[in-house]
């Protein structure tokens, strides 16, 4: 494995090993020493033409315990935003020698544009280009499913998952339905029909407009957070009536199973796809899939990044 | 008529065990303070050899031997030149490594590498008082300045030989075997 772009790149073996790898890891950030020697003197750039919270500063601080060096290129601040191309922007950093690439990307492709390119010959990482697939983002949340029902399985089979919400713009439902499906999970998107994706028929998934005759009969329901900024059109009449509908409020926390948990990749928009009350309460695990979310992307930095020789004359 | 790959067993399942028992003597021998002592196996089979020798030295001292594991795979120094390996449990018994006699328990000691890793590893956990450091097989060739404290068996061995150890709780037998010529 020499990049990340995309889970469909992914067997199932993969999968799972990076899984297994991230639990190890995850022992490290319990410990007094944060800290593992592994990657130093190597460098990764976190490049980041879209605005990120989480994503950014986990990568970073993935790679900071792993003793990497971290650059963070933001497009605010950058010569991307006087109109520098992807190009110009990928020569500059392999002469900075850059040995992994963590990228974020409005245009869909662009993670993929850059690997294959040869313009730059370290790893390539996708964290989130436009509407098409945000990989690291799934397998953190494949492994909080995994750690708090897995009951000790390496995969994910017979756990039932509903991503509800916003599936049309949203890159994590891509990543997550494949990975999720990939690892034996049954999935079950719930939507408006102006929410979900042409074709979707053809994805390994059920669908249902209903969240009420879901929501009691799965193991984890994943909120989607409504993508206003990509939403040009209308898609639903108001906000309100889409909160009604298909927003996870504590009437509906109520008709959910008593092991099931409540998910969001954030960031909330809280009172809209979610509750405050549910966001806060004991079935959330929101914020440990941000701690996991570190573990991961360490997991996935040590996989790219070890392994590969030097190439005869780089260097 | 393909090249015939030289194999010879080197230790039989009794030779094991009598060569774990010895050590369990040596090293309660070595440390008479034996509550203070602490046995770290690196995994994979060094972290089996030192549940076994855990259990006979528990038996001599008549008082439970701590016993752990410490995966070294995050601080080898040739992470580059090999795919990725997978990492293996640390677990770290109770009581800490802190002013412990702490004895790392391995199958084949060859480079060193494997133990200067080790070290590292040991070092970000906490301080010992000692570490000490027992091998089922010293096969010799060793590219760092560390020796072992506690050895199963010396075996003289050219470069290109390589060593295998089979344990029963992995590979359903005990034997050591030296392969090539």
């Amino acid at each position: 494995m020499r990049h990340l772009l995309s889970i469909s790149d992914l067997s199932k073996s993969q999968a799972v090993s990076i899984l297994d790898t991230a639990t190890e890891l995850a022992r490290v950030s319990d410990g007094a020493v944060k800290k593992l020697p592994t990657l130093r003197g190597r460098t990764i750039v976190n490049l980041f033409a879209e605005d990120s919270t989480r994503t950014r500063i986990s990568f970073e601080a993935a790679a900071k315990r792993l003793s990497a060096d971290v650059i963070n290129f933001s497009a605010k601040g950058s010569s991307l935003s006087k109109g520098e191309s992807l190009k110009d922007t990928a020569l500059t950093l392999q002469a900075m020698g850059a040995d992994a690439v963590v990228i974020r990307h409005s245009a869909s492709g662009a993670p993929a544009r850059l690997a294959n390119s040869s313009w730059m010959n370290g790893s390539v990482i996708n964290a989130g280009d436009g509407t098409h697939e945000h990989p690291s983002q799934a397998l953190l949340d494949a492994f909080t499913i995994r750690k708090h029902l897995g009951k000790g399985a390496p995969d994910l089979v017979g756990i039932r998952v509903a991503i509800v919400g916003d599936v049309l713009h949203s890159r994590v439902a891509r990543s997550n339905v494949l990975l999720l499906t990939l690892l034996g999970a049954h999935v079950t998107l719930v939507a408006p029909p102006t929410l979900l994706p042409v074709g979707v028929e053809s994805w390994p998934v059920t669908i249902s407009y209903d969240l009420d005759s879901v929501i009691g009969l799965v193991d984890v329901v994943m909120m989607l957070r409504v993508q206003q900024e990509r939403m040009s059109d209308l898609f639903f009449p108001n906000a309100r009536e889409y909160s009604r509908y298909f927003g996870l409020n504590s009437d509906r926390l109520k008709l959910m199973s008593p092991h099931s948990i409540v998910m969001h990749p954030g960031p909330m928009n809280r009172g809209l796809e979610i509750a405050a009350e549910v966001a806060d309460s004991a079935r959330s695990v929101i914020v440990e899939q941000v701690a996991n979310g570190v573990s991961v992307r360490m997991a996935i930095l040590y996989i790219l990044l070890t392994g590969q020789p030097l190439e005869a004359g780089s260097k | 008529m393909g090249k015939e790959i030289y194999m010879s067993v080197a230790l039989s399942a009794p030779d094991i065990t009598r060569a774990l028992i010895r050590i369990s003597h040596e090293i309660l021998e070595a440390n008479p303070s034996t509550h203070q002592i602490t046995l770290l196996g690196i995994p994979t089979r060094g972290a089996h050899l030192a549940r076994r020798i855990a259990i006979s030295m528990s038996e001599i001292a008549g008082h439970e031997i701590p016993v752990g594991t410490l995966d070294i795979t995050m601080h080898r120094d040739d992470l580059r030149l090999r795919p990725p390996r997978p990492i293996m449990p640390t677990s770290i018994p109770h009581g800490g490594v802190d002013g412990r006699e702490i004895v790392l328990i391995d199958d084949v000691l060859f480079s060193g590498r494997t133990i200067r890793a080790a070290l590292d590893a040991l070092g970000e956990i906490g301080r010992p008082h000692t570490v000490q450091l027992a091998a089922l097989v010293d096969r010799g060739h060793r590219e760092l300045p560390i020796r072992a404290d506690f050895v199963g068996k010396n075996l003289p061995t050219s470069i290109t030989q390589s060593v295998k150890v089979h344990l029963s709780e992995i590979d359903g037998l005990d034997e050591v075997l030296i392969e090539g010529n």
